[in-house]
């Protein structure tokens, strides 16, 4: 039995069954990501004044992150138009490009998660919060039986709100210092992880679901330029499609990125 | 019922959303630029706008070379 419409367009929608299908995906994409983006905006404008952080991400890694995947568009691009001439060994080369990029994409990503994961927050006995990278922990160190110590690479401060600012010149004139804290003097003790705060929350919510989409992406791609590559040599129109339609997706994936990053990193 | 021709195949396609998506990267460049000089960072206010300038040659360049590839 064969397939309907994987190559000719349908007469009634003028297009293949795979376009109007992931046109039909990405509709429901936009309102996916349209509710998240709005919960963003309304957890944004709830907050009191000062309440909400700002320079808490690296700007350069995000610019980084940004310019990669607008490379990867161009070379996802690129390969669709190496099929469409039937140029093979050009559509390998623009397919890996994208995969290497995607990967560092996720790397880069990855480096980010785990920076937040190291930065703690700790309410110290005496009223003062210190805050900053985890370096270390004793081996005995237990919160629960006020054994051991913390080092954090970071500085001390009097209230939480001098955190929320990081490019005030105050925050960026700061010195941070090597710190040990026993855990008799801990208070509280949290990471930047999504339970931190609103921010916190909001942002890992939106990049967490961002960057599994880029995940997924990349495998679909990885699939097309090795495994199901083996299609270009039966059916080329189709697999062209194909890649057309994987094309599709990866550019919606990185018009997202290109929202996420001003509202996450630069304001 | 009367269908539309052939023609009409061509649309919605990538090189459509290509164009969309260098669209908003060279407002995202000059966004970014205007970031930049309002925070004080005046060099990097500048690799925006050429950047922005960048993106909008690479799209004249590309909506060119893929003149024949496909209609929008």
């Amino acid at each position: 039995m064969e397939i309907p419409y994987t190559v000719q367009n349908r007469p009634d929608t003028g297009l293949y069954n795979a376009k109007l299908g992931i046109w039909l995906f990405l509709a429901s994409e936009v309102m996916l990501f349209g509710g998240l983006f709005s919960a963003y905006i309304l957890l944004r404008v709830s907050q009191p004044p000062g309440g909400w952080p700002h320079g808490w991400l690296d700007v350069r890694l995000g610019t980084v992150n940004t310019l990669l995947l607008a490379l990867s568009a161009i070379t996802t691009l690129l390969a669709w138009a190496a099929c469409k001439v039937r140029e093979f060994g050009k559509f390998k080369f623009f397919h890996a490009c994208t995969i290497l990029l995607a990967l560092t994409f996720l790397g880069i990503k990855s480096y980010e998660y785990h920076d937040k994961w190291i930065h703690y927050e700790i309410q110290l006995a005496n009223g003062k919060i210190a805050d900053g990278h985890l370096i270390e922990k004793s081996a005995d160190f237990d919160l629960a039986k006020i054994t051991g110590t913390v080092t954090l690479h970071g500085r001390e401060v009097e209230n939480h709100v001098e955190l929320m600012d990081l490019r005030s010149p105050a925050a960026q004139s700061a010195k941070l210092d090597e710190m040990t804290i026993p855990a008799s003097d801990i208070k509280k003790m949290e990471n930047y992880g999504p339970r931190h705060n609103t921010f916190t929350a909001i942002y890992f919510t939106l990049t967490g679901l961002h960057a599994l989409h880029i995940f997924g992406g990349t495998l679909v791609i990885f699939y097309l330029w090795g495994p199901g590559s083996k299609l270009y040599k039966t059916d080329p129109e189709r697999f062209t499609n194909r890649i057309e339609v994987s094309g599709l997706f990866w550019h919606f994936v990185d018009l997202v990125w290109i929202f996420l990053f001003p509202v996450l990193y630069l304001t | 019922m009367i269908f539309r021709p052939e023609p009409q195949a061509t649309k919605m396609s990538l090189k459509a959303f290509h164009l969309i998506f260098v669209t908003l990267l060279t407002a995202l460049s000059f966004g970014c630029a205007a970031w930049a000089f309002s925070a004080g960072k005046n060099f990097w206010g500048a690799m925006g706008i050429v950047a922005g300038i960048f993106v909008i040659v690479y799209g004249v360049y590309f909506l060119k070379k893929l003149k024949r590839i496909s209609y929008l």
